[in-house]
């Protein structure tokens, strides 16, 4: 009866089936918490194996989102499934495959490392001893080994945030989320926690992480959801996102503030767009960053505007907010600080 | 059910472990309490009238008593603080079962409620407490004591996860419980107060619960107080251990 073709068939549909559903999917989750809607229709969509980076200003609902997806809160409407499972349906079930590393680090400062890991691995359900095994595996991994019997009070914020992810990761969980993982850090250690996540996901596991930093999103995510007042607002890859803001930003600081518009003039060819006023500051957006302040230079020497200050710089998040909203990322409503 | 009970064991052994390394705490379990015995037996024991029993064995049952309805307060300053840093997120995003972070801590505080008893009893003998009872008696208010502290850790476990930060329960259950206690039988005889303050004392239930544990280990006509106690003590378990966990399913804030 078995022939090589039905083989083939039978086995290539679920592959394709389990291929094509996302890792992680939302649609149209809405909070609300009294008056403010924290998620206000938020579709989302990860496959499997990637990150994608949700980005936006404190109190946008990048927290409450992860809160819905992780089953700690309830969606008003909409719904949303991670790891094929639906997180409010299944929130028991689901929770044996997630794991999450919150903004606050949460462990317990009165246990040492060890302590910690291991508590979290037997509330997984695993046995003393195989919670034990497991935890000194992610401690050496996690360069905590030495700080291993130390209460986690001791340790530095970096070392805490890399006990925290090790509790996330204690289950193998194939779905991770991350809320702000490196808020708070000194580069160093943020340079370290991103190699250890670019590592996880180079094992197949698949990341939402949420940030307030483009270019943290940049270097982790392969997708990138703006996220803004509760709703997706823009989506795509770091690329596409930067080429939506535009290039590098040119800030000038004229001698003569009186001479702004003569500046502006002078300077409207380097730009597809009309070179601005914010404040004393003349600004363009530049087509080349090369030669682009000695050409600035000159123009304005050749019209007979002097130059106080001049400064080039990478577009930030404030510019992802500028052009996609047309408001600045202003720190908004206390929804991520207030617990 | 196994993974509640299991779950419950680990959560009460993560309380216990990290109590001897906060040195404060275990001086709030031990020598808070032998101060205030020691202040009320020397302080106001001699002008305090206590018929039929001399002032210290009056006052250990009531200030045992009083004192571990205090004990629960560790839950909720636990709680609240968990809440604060995230703890309480993390243990709701695990596969564990829901009620066991609030069983695990309310156990807990049965091995400390024990330990701050056996302090206070110690205490007691050495400055001239003695039992009036028979050995069963004496045993059997050791369990009336601990089942009351349980019953109140879930007061504080509801408290805990209402409350908006460790100096918020501190206060709330401060003002919430502290009179509760006074206005009792604990220290003084009610008979010397005043009708109406008289009237609230005498159905407290934390006046029953005393009277109870003086007719245990003292000896004093029992009447209905013993069952009283542990009835109060499973209504007040029966009422706040749902609520503790409703809050708890729900918590966290946003």
């Amino acid at each position: 009866m078995h022939t090589g073709q039905e083989d083939q068939t039978a086995t290539a549909e679920p592959v394709t089936a389990r291929a094509a559903e996302p890792a992680i999917s939302a649609k149209g989750l809405v909070k609300t918490f009294g008056k403010v809607r924290a998620l206000d229709g938020v579709d989302l969509e990860v496959a499997p194996g990637t990150v994608l980076g949700l980005l936006g200003p404190n109190g946008a609902g990048k927290t409450t989102a992860v809160r819905v997806l992780t089953t700690l809160l309830e969606p008003d409407s909409g719904s949303a499934r991670v790891a094929g499972l639906d997180v409010v349906r299944d929130a028991a079930k689901l929770r044996e495959r997630i794991g999450l590393a919150g903004q606050y680090a949460a462990v317990d400062e009165n246990l040492t490392g060890i302590e910690n890991l291991v508590m979290v691995g037997r509330l997984y359900g695993m046995k003393r001893s195989a919670a034990k095994a497991r935890a000194e595996e992610l401690l050496e991994r996690f360069e905590l080994d030495e700080a291993a019997k130390r209460p986690a009070r001791t340790y530095s914020g970096g070392m805490r945030r890399r006990l925290d992810l090790a509790a996330a990761l204690v289950a193998q969980p194939p779905v991770l989320f991350l809320d702000e993982p490196t808020t708070g850090l000194d580069p160093r250690s943020r340079l370290t926690l991103w190699a250890t996540i670019e590592a996880l996901v180079a094992e197949g596991t698949t990341v939402l992480l949420t940030t307030q930093y483009l270019d943290e999103a940049d270097r982790l995510a392969d997708r990138i959801a703006v996220i803004d007042h509760g709703r997706v607002i823009a989506e795509g890859t770091a690329d596409e996102l930067k080429d939506r803001v535009g290039g590098e930003r040119l800030e000038v600081r004229l001698d003569d503030p009186e001479r702004a518009q003569a500046a502006i003039d002078a300077l409207a060819p380097m730009s597809d767009e009309q070179p601005t006023l914010d404040g004393d500051l003349v600004v363009l957006t530049v087509r080349r960053r090369s030669g682009a302040i000695v050409e600035a230079v000159e123009r304005l020497t050749g019209a007979g505007i002097g130059v106080d200050d001049l400064t080039m710089r990478r577009p930030t998040l404030d510019d992802v907010f500028m052009t996609l909203t047309g408001h600045a990322a202003e720190a908004a409503e206390e929804e991520e600080t207030t617990r | 059910m196994r993974r509640l009970v299991s779950d419950t064991m680990v959560v009460a052994e993560r309380n216990l472990v990290r109590l001897p390394r906060s040195p404060d705490l275990l001086l709030a379990f031990t020598v808070q309490p032998v101060m205030f015995v020691l202040l009320f037996v020397y302080v106001f024991g001699g002008a305090i009238n206590t018929p039929g029993y001399s002032y210290v064995d009056f006052l250990i049952p009531g200030i045992i008593v009083q004192n571990i309805a205090f004990g629960g307060f560790v839950t909720a300053l636990g709680l609240s603080e968990d809440l604060r840093k995230g703890l309480i997120d993390r243990f709701r995003s695990l596969p564990m079962a829901r009620p066991a972070v609030l069983a695990g801590r309310t156990l807990a505080d049965v091995v400390t409620n024990l330990l701050s008893v056996c302090v206070l009893v110690v205490t007691g003998l050495i400055i001239g407490f003695s039992f009036h009872a028979g050995v069963g008696e004496v045993i059997g208010g050791f369990g009336l004591l601990l089942l009351f502290g349980y019953a109140f850790s879930w007061v504080f476990a509801l408290l805990g996860m209402l409350v908006s930060s460790p100096e918020a329960a501190n206060s709330v259950g401060f003002i919430a419980v502290f009179p509760l206690t006074f206005i009792s039988s604990a220290f003084v005889p009610t008979a010397s107060m005043p009708a109406a303050l008289r009237w609230f004392a005498d159905v407290n239930p934390f006046t029953i619960v005393v009277n109870a544990m003086r007719s245990l280990w003292l000896g004093a006509p029992a009447g209905n107080n013993v069952w009283g106690a542990v009835v109060w003590s499973l209504v007040i378990l029966a009422l706040f251990a749902p609520l503790a966990v409703w809050r708890y399913r729900k918590a966290a804030g946003h």
